[in-house]
């Protein structure tokens, strides 16, 4: 049989809905990519799957019911991972999931949950990362704006964060890689795109957009964190380990001045 | 606010406060109510690092550099040539709120001299601790560093705002106390100790009758001591640590390696080395007895009274104890699991897991991530390639730190990710 090759919108429903086409028609082998990354196998018939809710929950429900939430939370993560091949993998993994009778998130020596596990992880780490790198900067508007750029698409996993932490101020966290961000309104939080100024930098600060308190308070924080530094003690190379260089640029502890 | 006096005063009273090690700022329950700021029921965030390596969570001031007292150890002493500052108690709120709006803290750490009396300072304290929860409406975690000798009711008032409180005993034992700090007594840094555990407890049990009950220092007390300054060694120092721990509930002891800062004839001079990788070994040891299971003094005793700073603790043990080894990992009860050199609590937990599926060989162990460096000479699995050789403990440590030389290079680092 021909391998069939099911190209989905990119969301998660999408994947699921996939996910929903395969099991339906009994693939036995079937490759599912991102319409926006798609290298199709030359051999294959291309399916394009519409994404479907209903479809997708029906698959998520019962994915759930196979595995420890742990497991659930686990193949989300590494479905945000976006990283060449995780649909693959993702699909092997549930394929055993449902196989089996108890859940097998924690079936290490099984390949696809042992990597499943560790892209998760790594899309765990960055979560962390960003939650604790995001710098707000206040602008004019009176809404506290951050960009990131992270490896992952983090941001549906930080919203609960910010939104806990942050309820009394307007927000907008920003993924200029991916260009899309979220904003929080006081009230709920909305997915936004936006059209930057051509004059735009995002790693400065400046009085055209962000109000005149707010460099001051970059200056105090730098001050701080320069003054928390114990010479004697320097260790630049644990320094990196924990703020790895991509990250720098944005940090408004790390801009030179 | 005046941006230039506050900048002045930061950066004379951050550098004062930087030699404190507590940095941590999880352990609390504090949730965000009403749309309030800030939330500090998670896990506590690091926003950054300094340039040394250390976590940067909280803002960690001093509300003044003055001081009545002369302790030889501290910048801040009364006979030290530095200049002085000392922010007024609306500065520090409008600094916390407008560093923590931004994401760059978790929370206020604040610690003072003492100016004029304990009281004195200790009110001051207390009272940013109140602004910021009852005007600002901020959730994010506070701590209080209590002032020896401080009343009662000012400490009771302080656990009703702040998250934690910390006095820290800085010297290890009482003579060396003496010798460096001559105006403090250890008394008064008990008092407040015994003060903290009552209310606690109290506050706890009035919980079960009534919902409404405050919430009193949620994260708990810790401490810090301070390492190499006064000529104790490692035995003296976990007994402390162990007896205050037991004592008095702390949550956490913290060890911070004298870094000198004086020309005093009773301390290590100027540009003498930071005790770095003996405060690792410390910190590991506090890690061994808080989460591993392990007695202090199975680590350190009469016979053993300094760690080992070519090797971990748990590897000092396990070569001393090589009866107990090896371990059957697909057997073996979690408590001797744990006590497998190069096995961290996370990996124990993961073979627990895995080897209900399946008998694990080498090859899985691997792949969990098991570092086998150190663990293969001290435990069995289900593979015919191992062979139980009869080493020593010297070869053994041999031939472990023969391979692991750069790893041992990068523990030299006061933070904790260890036992990896
Ligand atoms: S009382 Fe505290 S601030 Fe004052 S000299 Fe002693 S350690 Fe330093």
């Amino acid at each position: 049989m021909k391998n069939k090759n099911l190209i989905y919108d990119g969301t998660f429903d999408g994947f699921l809905s996939a996910i929903f086409y395969v099991f339906e028609h009994k693939l036995k082998s079937a490759s599912i990519q991102n319409e926006f990354v798609v290298q199709q196998g030359l051999f294959s018939e291309v399916e394009r799957i519409i994404t479907d809710e209903g479809k997708a929950n029906r698959v998520w429900k019962g994915i759930k019911s196979k595995l420890s939430s742990r497991g659930s939370y686990q193949l989300y993560y590494a479905f945000l991972s976006e990283q060449s091949g995780v649909e693959a993998l993702l699909l092997d993994y549930i394929r055993y999931a449902l196989s089996k009778v108890t859940p097998v998130d924690k079936d290490y020596a099984h390949p696809s949950v042992l990597k499943i596990a560790q892209i998760a992880k790594s899309v765990g780490r960055e979560k962390h990362r960003m939650e604790a790198f995001v710098r707000f900067r206040l602008t004019k508007d009176d809404i506290y704006f951050a960009n990131i750029e992270p490896d992952f698409n983090v941001l549906p996993l930080i919203e609960k964060h910010f939104k806990r932490r942050y309820a009394d101020q307007k927000w907008v966290i920003y993924d200029i890689r991916r260009g899309y961000g979220l904003y929080y309104d006081l009230e709920t939080v909305e997915i936004v795109n936006m059209d930057f100024p051509a004059n735009f930098d995002f790693t400065k600060t400046d009085d055209e957009f962000f109000s005149t308190q707010e460099f001051e308070f970059q200056k105090l924080w730098q001050d701080y964190f320069k003054a928390t530094n114990i010479a004697s003690r320097k260790n630049m190379k644990l320094h990196v380990r924990h703020v790895p260089k991509r990250y720098w640029k944005y940090l408004s502890e790390k801009q030179p001045n | 606010m005046s941006f230039q006096r506050t900048q002045e005063k930061l950066k004379i009273l951050a550098d004062a406060a930087k030699y404190d090690v507590s940095c941590s700022s999880s352990g609390s329950k504090r949730s965000n109510t009403n749309k309030g700021l800030g939330d500090a029921s998670g896990m506590g965030i690091c926003h950054s690092y300094t340039e040394d390596g250390r976590c940067v969570s909280l803002l960690k001031i001093l509300l003044t550099n003055h001081c009545i007292f002369d302790c030889a150890y501290c910048v801040t002493r009364k006979s030290n040539d530095i200049k002085r500052a000392a922010f007024k108690v609306q500065e520090v709120v409008d600094l916390t709120i407008n560093f923590y709006r931004r994401n760059y803290i978790e929370g206020l750490f604040l610690s003072s001299g003492i100016f004029k009396s304990a009281d004195f300072t200790m009110e001051r304290l207390v009272a940013v601790a109140k602004k910021l929860r009852l005007e600002e409406n901020f959730n994010g975690y506070i701590h209080l560093k209590s002032i020896p000798g401080a009343s009662d009711e000012l400490m009771r008032e302080a656990g009703l705002y702040a998250d934690r409180l910390s006095v820290n005993i800085e010297i290890p034992t009482e003579a060396g106390l003496k010798k460096l700090a001559p105006d403090k007594k250890r008394e008064d840094f008990i008092k407040p100790m015994v003060k903290v555990k009552n209310e606690i407890i109290q506050y706890k049990a009035e919980k079960k009758i009534l919902k409404s009950t405050p919430k009193f220092a949620p994260a708990g007390q810790s401490t810090q001591m301070i390492i190499g300054a006064s000529g104790e060694n490692d035995f003296q120092i976990m007994q402390t640590s162990n007896f205050f721990y037991k004592t008095y509930n702390l949550k956490r002891v913290y060890y911070s390696g004298y870094v000198p800062i004086s020309y005093d004839n009773r301390l290590p001079q100027i540009g003498s080395a930071v005790p770095m990788l003996r405060e690792n070994r410390l910190y590991q040891t506090d890690w061994l007895m808080r989460f591993y299971g392990f007695d202090v003094s199975e680590i350190l005793n009469e016979q053993h009274q300094h760690l080992d700073l070519e090797v971990d603790p748990k590897l000092g043990w396990a070569l001393r104890n090589l009866h107990e080894f090896p371990v059957d990992v697909n057997t073996a009860d979690k408590r001797m699991l744990a006590r497998i050199p190069g096995l961290g609590m996370k990996s124990v937990y993961k073979i627990l897991n895995a080897r209900r599926f399946r008998k694990l060989n080498w090859e899985h162990l691997k792949k969990i991530g098991v570092a086998l460096n150190r663990a293969q000479y001290f435990m069995v699995c289900d593979s015919h390639q191992f062979e139980k050789r009869d080493l020593t403990s010297e070869k053994i440590k041999g031939l472990i730190l023969q391979n692991s030389t750069s790893k041992y290079q990068k523990s030299l680092s006061n933070q904790l990710n260890l036992f990896g």
